[in-house]
């Protein structure tokens, strides 16, 4: 064949390419139209009514309120307070548990899966009533820690800080085990062996190789455990026993006790906004394709 | 050059798993300064064996010793050996420098010296002035060489290397083939090599150890094993050749009804395989004294650019119908000659060259 300079069939294969592209984006036509529903349209209306005063016009006074009022300043602090030491005992239960099971082999490794699965799969009012069961005044662990002796009076579990955070960390922990789990199943173990062969001992080779591959997976769950903690609800709210009052559930009193949807959107609009730059401040130190377990 | 090199001493080193015998009984001596290659197919214990020279693997028995030292309770990180892996296993979160140099900074060597001997092994490894490189945008072959220099830049008396060419592509593989072996002789250093890719093998050993099946079957010169192989199994392994059943009865050798005329006269009477290497074949010239002649057709004829390659079916009713495969180097007047497929064929084996297997 001589080369004509011609371009065969160029307009063709172009057209071809072209279609391919729409019908890729096609597949994420019902997505879209479903977040503009769901979330975009929702999110604005949220942050008109916030701009609402109690007299129906247009106001700053929610906004003025939350920083005046001494009542929403505790509040933010017991929300940051809480999902804090949540996200922190989580990473210290969470990252040996982790760095075990990527150690096992695969069978064993799902096997320990499952159990990080069930609970996370069981419905989070049936798990938050069972920590009550389990830890209130006349319950379940007091009883058997009086019956052996251990304790003579009932130990205060619930209705309180502690009680928050143990049903609270029992809820999140497997945010963080999923997605540090994924990252340090994808660590090259061959990484491990060469820096002990170099002349690291295993303490040395796990600060200096293992730990530093494995801080986006950390950074991902934590992250993910920090901001489900910012808007948790449930949980510290039966275990709190009131006493541990966060945002979310300031949105709902605001809601329920003084039919105030102004003040109500406005923590709303706070609660958002803080999500938000903490996952901005976060995909500026870690690519986001690795934040969600990819590498 | 002043040897410091150590020599390695492998005695009865057995590993198994469960029923699976991964090394039986596996005695070794590698003398300081060699370049030895583990040789074997896949799931033959090569890679087991040098994973317990590493001290990543614990073997049931048996004992290793660099030099006179035993080192077989001893952790890999004490054993001061530097290791290349298949998939380079390099850090991805440190740079070139940092990757070279992390074995001097476990050593609480000092910066400037650490900095010096980096960029030494960099410049042996032929990488001068990519230490700032991330791995990440390293290529293939690059990698490969900063895995080496962060091997050797502790200077360590023993090397050991798992399949480290066989990530690369072909052209880039042979290339490295002759530098590794270089690179070996110019740091003298006792260097254990494992591959599945009997060539390379070939190219670089001062001496292969065959493994298969968890057990050492033949210990040579890569000459030794390449003419005189130990069994059907190396023979086949290693090279190319054709296997043809033959008798042997007290010290007569028959193939078929022809008799023929072997290298070596086997002690016992029995079943053997004559082993054939192609290019050992010559198109027959019957003035030639001292060779086997065998007659046939030209089943297939191939040109593979660098030579010419024959399949030939010997005549049913002499050879019982066995296929010979013979290589013949391009560009040789006899091309011109060359049966075509289809067409008879007679071709020649010096008695030097017929080799018996069991």
């Amino acid at each position: 064949m001589v080369a004509t300079g011609e371009h065969i069939n160029e307009s063709d294969l172009k057209k071809l390419a072209q279609q391919e592209k729409y019908q890729l984006f096609g597949l994420t036509v019902p997505y879209l139209i479903m977040v503009s529903a769901l979330i975009i349209i929702p999110i604005g209306w949220l942050l008109y009514m916030s701009f609402i005063g109690r007299d129906g016009t247009l106001s700053f006074e929610n906004y003025e309120r939350m920083i005046k009022s001494k009542a929403y300043l505790r509040i933010f602090i017991t929300t940051f307070k809480i999902s804090i030491l949540t996200t922190l005992i989580c990473a210290l239960l969470g990252y040996p548990l982790a760095y075990f099971m990527s150690q096992l082999s695969n069978r064993w490794a799902n096997i320990c899966m499952i159990g990080v699965l069930i609970p996370f799969w069981t419905s989070l009012l049936v798990r938050t009533y069972a920590w009550l069961v389990l830890l209130q005044r006349k319950g379940v662990i007091n009883n058997m820690a009086i019956d052996l002796g251990i304790i003579s009076e009932p130990i205060k579990f619930v209705h309180n800080t502690s009680g928050t955070l143990i049903g609270m960390v029992h809820i999140m922990l497997p945010f963080l085990i999923l997605p540090l789990y994924a990252n340090m199943k994808a660590i090259d173990k061959d990484c491990l062996k060469a820096a002990s062969s170099l002349g690291a001992t295993p303490t040395r080779a796990f600060w200096t190789v293992f730990f530093p591959l494995s801080i986006p997976g950390l950074l991902a769950g934590l992250l993910i455990v920090f901001v489900l903690c910012l808007g948790f609800y449930v949980t510290p709210a039966v275990l709190g026993g009131g006493k541990v009052i966060m945002a979310a559930m300031k949105i709902s009193s605001n809601i329920e006790l003084y039919f105030s949807w102004g003040a109500a959107s406005a923590l709303g609009v706070v609660l958002l906004t803080v999500t938000a730059f903490i996952l901005y401040i976060t995909s500026k130190l870690v690519s986001i394709d690795q934040l969600s377990g990819g590498r | 050059m002043q040897s410091n090199a150590l020599n390695i001493s492998i005695n009865s080193i057995t590993k198994t798993y469960g029923d699976f015998h991964a090394l039986n009984d596996v005695n070794l001596e590698i003398k300081s300064g060699e370049f030895l290659t583990l040789l074997g197919p896949s799931g033959s214990g090569k890679t087991t064996l040098l994973m317990v020279l590493a001290g990543f693997t614990r073997p049931d028995y048996g004992s290793v010793k660099f030099g006179e030292e035993e080192v077989i309770l001893k952790p890999p990180h004490l054993r001061e050996i530097g290791m290349v892996f298949q998939n380079y296993a390099l850090f991805p979160h440190m740079n070139v420098e940092e990757n070279v140099g992390y074995p001097q900074k476990l050593r609480g060597v000092r910066k400037s010296e650490t900095k010096h001997s980096v960029d030494e092994a960099l410049s042996t490894v032929k990488l001068d002035g990519l230490g700032k490189r991330r791995v990440s945008e390293l290529s293939g072959g690059q990698k490969q060489r900063v895995a080496l220099a962060r091997a050797i830049v502790f200077k360590p008396k023993i090397l050991l290397m798992d399949e480290p060419l066989s990530a690369l592509d072909k052209k880039l593989r042979e290339e490295m083939q002759i530098e590794l072996r270089q690179l070996h002789d110019s740091l003298n250093i006792t260097t254990v090599y494992v591959t599945h890719d009997q060539k390379e093998a070939l190219t670089m050993s001062d001496r292969i150890a065959v493994i298969n099946g968890g057990q050492l079957m033949q210990l040579d010169t890569p000459n030794e094993i390449y003419r005189r192989p130990n069994n059907a199994f190396i023979a086949d392994f290693i090279g190319e050749s054709s296997l043809l059943s033959v008798k042997v009865h007290g010290s007569t050798t028959y193939m078929g009804a022809s008799e023929i005329c072997a290298n070596q006269t086997p002690g016992r009477d029995g079943d053997y395989l004559l082993m054939v290497r192609p290019e050992k074949l010559f198109l027959a010239d019957k003035t030639e004294k001292d060779a086997n002649f065998f007659d046939g057709r030209v089943e297939e004829s191939i040109f593979q650019g660098e030579s010419q390659l024959m399949v030939i079916k010997l005549d049913p009713e002499i050879y019982g119908g066995q296929e010979l495969r013979m290589r013949l180097p391009n560009g040789s007047e006899t091309m011109q000659a060359l049966p075509k497929i289809g067409e008879k064929i007679s071709v020649g084996l010096r008695f030097a060259d017929s080799f018996l297997v069991d």
